[in-house]
């Protein structure tokens, strides 16, 4: 902007600013959910820096502020794809179906507590959580059942795993095989991001070194043998629902991929072998305008820093791919229905930010798992998103507004400043170990409780016109039987599998735990001859430990 | 409450829970329990831990937890946290990193708020090893706030201390307090895996040499609480510390000094109580306040006056029949 | 408030690892001036039970968002029962159906259950209210 365009509307904004000031306004301080204060106008005075072609430029060219793909959802709409999972395999299939039938373009599969935690159903700790939170599955057979008549070549599946990451893997390949489908041409992803369990969703089961090993264990796999699996995908989400801000979800969860870049780089592996198989995973909170900005930031941080600190040159390694799930943490149990309307601004919001895949959240979300009624006006909501409401015709449409801009610089420069402080903790390990991210995220998770407590963050139907009225809606239930029937097949499989051969393998598989090898295809040969879950991490556990935190309030 | 002192003497968990929560709440009858409680004590190793906040006091104490119980002897924990000076509330975290030995009986875990003490422990924490020591713990493990304003108590308390460092970093640990130093039996240098522990080692070890430290020459013992490396060594060492302690007469000699503190403490307390029990009741006190705020009166005959005044020759409070 | 300082344990019984909930409310019972004792994540019924008993809580507070409550919470109770116990106020909160709620509460399994949107000034009021007549 020339020199006298700019003082000119220096002065004209001083002149408004001041005829402003007069009107008395509706509250001190206008802020966004994570409490950053907005202004009540932005101008090109805010945006006075930035550089078009150094810092947005094409969609699908660097630095990708604007999108991954340079047609974006002109080429293909985001992959609609809802979090499921309940009971026991033969429940989670039937859903399975149904939501393909629907129009759902990829699956997504929840599991239950016992299996996210390393157990097996009939392990007394599992005791009343078996299918209640997700589907059980202990052993390759369940996979079968799960996956029966879907097939896994043509629909990508996502799995939200973690500490046995590698063993639900491997058994989803096995699984994949016995279809008779080569490995090359499975696809999907899993979680894999042990790094935000120790800060966010705490399941965890070893310590972070031999976990982090698992990790590149798979990275290495992967890149030999199934290379169109998504090796990680680094989460966000789960930071955001701890309680974080917007900014924190941001810079915790790039700090986490860059520590993802780090490992791989000192396990030997090339950066362009690997990272282009990173995805990452977002929240998508209620406030409509900073979300976007938190997802056009990402990009570019992740470009930045991946060409010009790690040295990276395939292009594919530059690209942030994410998925997106609506907030959790914004639903509420008062009135229910509202949580529809909610979901629809989170939802829009992705995909203004340019998503790859989206999870909208059902309105029962606060309640219990969704009933189909729920999970199907969730999944139209995408739809119409998609389909009716103009939003995927034209690619990142905020761009150039000075708000969204400013907004968006601004979050880059607060990541900038935490990887700072992080760098100063000594990684993102040390960081861990050292509780920053944990405290950062207590703090601000109290913080928030206090503002809705106070009525300073106003939650319609909480703090709000609550009409202390009960929600009047149908509740997914979960049949007790479903425990007890799947502790009893369980048990049968024990008898007649091959026992001999489950021993040898996992023997086997302690042995090379020890050493430095793969441990990728040792649990696959355990997982084929129906070694179970549990029985895999207790051999594992043998030889790695257990992950101890220290809460922080 | 005799019935509860007896419960405690017959192992019943629940009897010494509630004993340490009388004497932790100031019950009434503190004094009285106390009191038929002391001749059942003596018997137990008091082992104290200090160190700044998250070195890895609870970890080691996890660790040691499960050696001690290898070696056939029942244990119990007291593990301090700070209390808020504002709300006067508590969050008491230490027991997290035990809780997998909630389901050994013979130990057992107890959490305190520091409630206004300063000096790393909390009022009643000598008042709670008594009540352990009577429940038959051999040894009971003191893990005092990681404040480290003042490590002074733990001294005082315990008849072997433990000071748990962590690695410099690149740092020298020239910073660490010269208090350190003089209260530490055994040094442990936790989070060894951490660089710079070799540095640290040295460093205490050459701070050690400056000063005399015969007869006991505090080992300085590299731990790893997240792998269980150094554990064994540094409870070998805590029982050697014990066995000097015994056989020098040393053990003896502060458990003597204790026991002097202690009575005059007690003697202390029972004078002030009397001395405010009946200066309470004494009406003028105020008048005496004015008197002396417009110099009529001095508080240095005042206050000899007024305890000429008391009678000091039947019992002290809480002690009558 | 009086020298006897009131002692909540909170605890994650169960696989569950939704701790949000469970930190924010001990934070507000402490800066409420309440003594809390935190078991950390992961316990089992005998873990809980038994950290009540020698802590000697006053208060045993439940955070279950796993949908275990019904076998969690029942098993709590019959253990402090059995510890001699039975009287302590056992509160629960986190994602509990209303009719989970109603039976945990007829049956005497819990003394008060505590749902989401629920002001941390309620829930200390509540035992405030029990303890500070
Ligand atoms: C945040 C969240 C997460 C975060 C958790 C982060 C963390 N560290 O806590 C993340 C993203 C990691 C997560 C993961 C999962 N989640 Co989740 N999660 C939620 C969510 C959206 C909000 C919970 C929350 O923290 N709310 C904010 C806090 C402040 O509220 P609160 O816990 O309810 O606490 C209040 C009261 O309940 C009460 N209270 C709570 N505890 C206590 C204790 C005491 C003593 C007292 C007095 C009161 C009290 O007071 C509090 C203040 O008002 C809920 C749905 C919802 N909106 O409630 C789902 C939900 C609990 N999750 C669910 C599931 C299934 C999971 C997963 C198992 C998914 C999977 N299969 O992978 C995983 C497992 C995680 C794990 N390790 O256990 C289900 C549970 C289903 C059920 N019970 O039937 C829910 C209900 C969502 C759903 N409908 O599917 N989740
Ligand atoms: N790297 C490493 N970390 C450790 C080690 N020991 C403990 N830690 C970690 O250090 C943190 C603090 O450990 P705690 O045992 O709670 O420390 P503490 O001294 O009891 O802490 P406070 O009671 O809060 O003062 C935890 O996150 C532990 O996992 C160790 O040997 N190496
Ligand atoms: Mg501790």
């Amino acid at each position: 902007m020339d020199k006298d365009k700019l003082e000119r509307i220096t002065g004209q904004y001083e002149q408004w600013q001041e005829e402003a000031g007069k009107a008395k306004e509706r509250k001190t301080t206008f802020k966004t959910v994570s409490s950053r204060p907005i202004k009540a106008l932005y101008t090109p005075l805010d945006t006075e820096e930035l550089d078009y072609e150094k810092d947005l430029g094409f969609p699908g060219i660097y630095p990708y502020t604007r999108g991954v793909q340079t047609n974006m959802y002109r080429g293909r709409i985001w992959t609609m794809r809802q979090f499921s999972g309940f009971g026991d395999a033969y429940d989670s299939n039937m859903r399975y179906r149904y939501l393909l039938d629907q129009g759902q373009t990829g699956l997504s599969v929840a599991f239950d507590m016992p299996t996210i935690m390393g157990y097996d159903s009939d392990n007394e700790r599992s005791l009343g959580e078996v299918g209640r939170c997700g589907v059980a599955i202990d052993s390759l057979e369940d996979m079968e059942i799960l996956f029966d008549q879907i097939p896994v070549d043509q629909v990508t599946t996502s799995m939200t795993i973690n500490g046995p990451a590698s063993i639900l893997w491997c058994m989803y390949l096995a699984n994949a095989e016995k279809q008779g489908i080569s490995l090359d041409q499975v696809g999907g992803t899993i979680q894999n991001d042990i790094l935000k369990e120790y800060i966010a969703q705490k399941s965890w089961i070893f310590p972070p070194e031999p976990s982090m090993r698992l990790i590149t264990d798979i990275f290495a796999f992967s890149a030999d043998h199934v290379p169109r699996w998504n090796t990680i995908s680094i989460s966000g989400y789960h930071i955001r629902e701890a309680g974080s801000t917007a900014a924190q979800e941001l810079a915790f969860t790039l700090a986490d991929g860059f520590a993802y870049v780090e490992a791989g780089i000192n396990a030997g592996l090339d950066v362009d072998r690997f990272a282009p198989r990173l995805s990452f995973f977002f929240n998508a909170h209620i406030d409509f305008f900073e979300e976007i900005c938190k997802y056009r930031a990402a990009r570019r941080i992740w470009a930045r820093r991946m060409k010009e600190k790690y040295g990276a040159k395939d292009e594919r390694s530059l690209k942030m791919r994410f998925h997106t799930q609506t907030a959790g943490c914004s639903l509420t149990a008062q009135e229910p229905e509202n949580n529809i309307v909610r979901t629809t601004i989170e939802a829009l919001s992705a995909v203004m930010g340019g998503t790859q895949s989206l999870h909208t959240n059902s309105m029962d979300e606060v309640l219990a798992l969704p009933t189909e009624k729920a999970v199907k006006i969730a999944l139209r909501t995408q739809q119409i998103i998609a389909y009716e409401s103009g939003a995927a015709n034209t690619i990142d449409p905020l761009a150039g507004s000075y708000f969204v801009e400013q907004l968006t610089d601004q979050l880059e420069a607060e990541a900038e400043e935490y990887f700072r402080r992080i760098d100063d903790h000594g990684g993102v390990l040390k960081a861990i170990d050292q509780g920053f991210f944990q405290q950062e995220i207590a703090d601000a998770a109290y913080e928030y409780q206090l503002a809705v407590d106070r009525d300073e963050q106003v939650v319609v139907g909480v703090n709000r016109y609550n009409t202390g009225e009960k929600a009047q809606i149908e509740l997914l239930k979960i049949d007790p039987e479903v425990e007890m029937k799947q502790v009893g097949r369980l048990k049968q499989l024990r008898e007649k599998r091959d026992n001999d051969a489950v021993n040898r393998s996992l023997k086997a598989l302690k042995d090379t735990a020890k050493g430095p090898d793969n441990l990728i295809p040792k649990i696959l040969d355990a997982v084929k001859v129906y070694a179970t879950e549990g029985e895999i991490v207790v051999a594992l556990k043998e030889v790695f430990g257990e992950y101890k935190e220290k809460p922080l309030f | 409450m005799q019935q509860l002192v007896a419960e405690l003497l017959d192992g019943n968990r629940r009897a010494a829970a509630r004993l340490i929560s009388l004497v932790e709440n100031d019950d009434p009858q503190k004094r009285e329990l106390l009191k038929d409680i002391y001749p059942h004590t003596g018997k137990a190793y008091v082992i104290g831990i200090t160190g700044a906040p998250g070195s890895g006091k609870s970890s080691l104490v996890d660790w040691l937890l499960k050696l001690i119980r290898k070696d056939g002897l029942t244990v119990g924990v007291i593990a301090v946290d700070p209390t808020s000076p504002f709300s006067g509330g508590a969050i008491l975290g230490d027991r997290i990193r035990m809780q997998d030995h909630a389901l050994d009986q013979d130990i057992f875990i107890r959490s305190m708020g520091t409630r206004g003490s300063l000096g790393g422990l909390s009022r009643a924490t000598r008042e709670a090893i008594q009540v352990l020591d009577a429940f038959g713990k051999d040894i009971i493990l003191i893990e005092t706030v990681g404040v480290g304003q003042s490590e002074v108590d733990i001294v005082k308390t315990a008849d072997s201390t433990l000071v748990v460092l962590t690695p410099a970093g690149g740092d020298s640990v020239q910073t660490i307090k010269a208090g350190i130093m003089e209260i530490a039996d055994i040094f442990a240098i936790n989070k060894a895996d951490l660089p710079g522990a070799e540095r640290t080692t040295t460093e205490i070890n050459l701070m050690l040499d400056m000063k005399n430290s015969e007869p006991w020459r505090p080992p300085v013992i590299q731990t790893v609480s997240v792998s269980n490396e150094g554990i064994e060594e540094l409870w070998q060492a805590l029982q050697k510390h014990r066995e000097h302690m015994e056989n020098s007469g040393r053990l003896l000699e502060i458990r003597r000094e204790r026991v002097k503190r202690e009575l005059t403490e007690q003697v202390e307390y029972l004078v002030k109580t009397k001395i405010w029990d009946e200066v309470k009741e004494n009406l003028e006190f105020d008048d005496l306040v004015e008197n002396i705020v417009h110099r009529r009166q001095d508080p240095y005959s005042t206050s000899a006056d007024l305890l000429a005044q008391i009678n000091f020759y039947d019992r002290g409070p809480g002690e009558g029949d | 408030m009086t020298a006897k300082k009131v002692r909540v344990l909170v605890a994650k019984p169960g696989l569950d690892g939704h701790d949000r909930g469970a930190k924010v409310v001990a934070r507000g019972l402490r800066d409420a001036g309440f003594e809390v004792i935190y078991t950390g994540l992961h316990q089992t019924p005998e873990q809980v039970a038994e950290a009540a008993l020698q802590e000697d809580v006053d208060v045993v507070g439940l955070s279950i968002l796993s949908g275990a409550h019904m076998t969690l919470v029942p098993k709590i109770k019959d253990l402090l029962k059995s510890n001699g116990m039975g009287d302590v106020l056992l509160v629960v909160g986190g994602i509990i159906p209303e009719d989970d709620a109603e039976e945990l509460v007829k049956s005497g399994s819990a003394d008060q259950v505590f749902n989401p949107g629920e002001p941390l000034d309620n829930i200390t009021e509540y035992i405030s209210g029990k303890f500070y007549k």
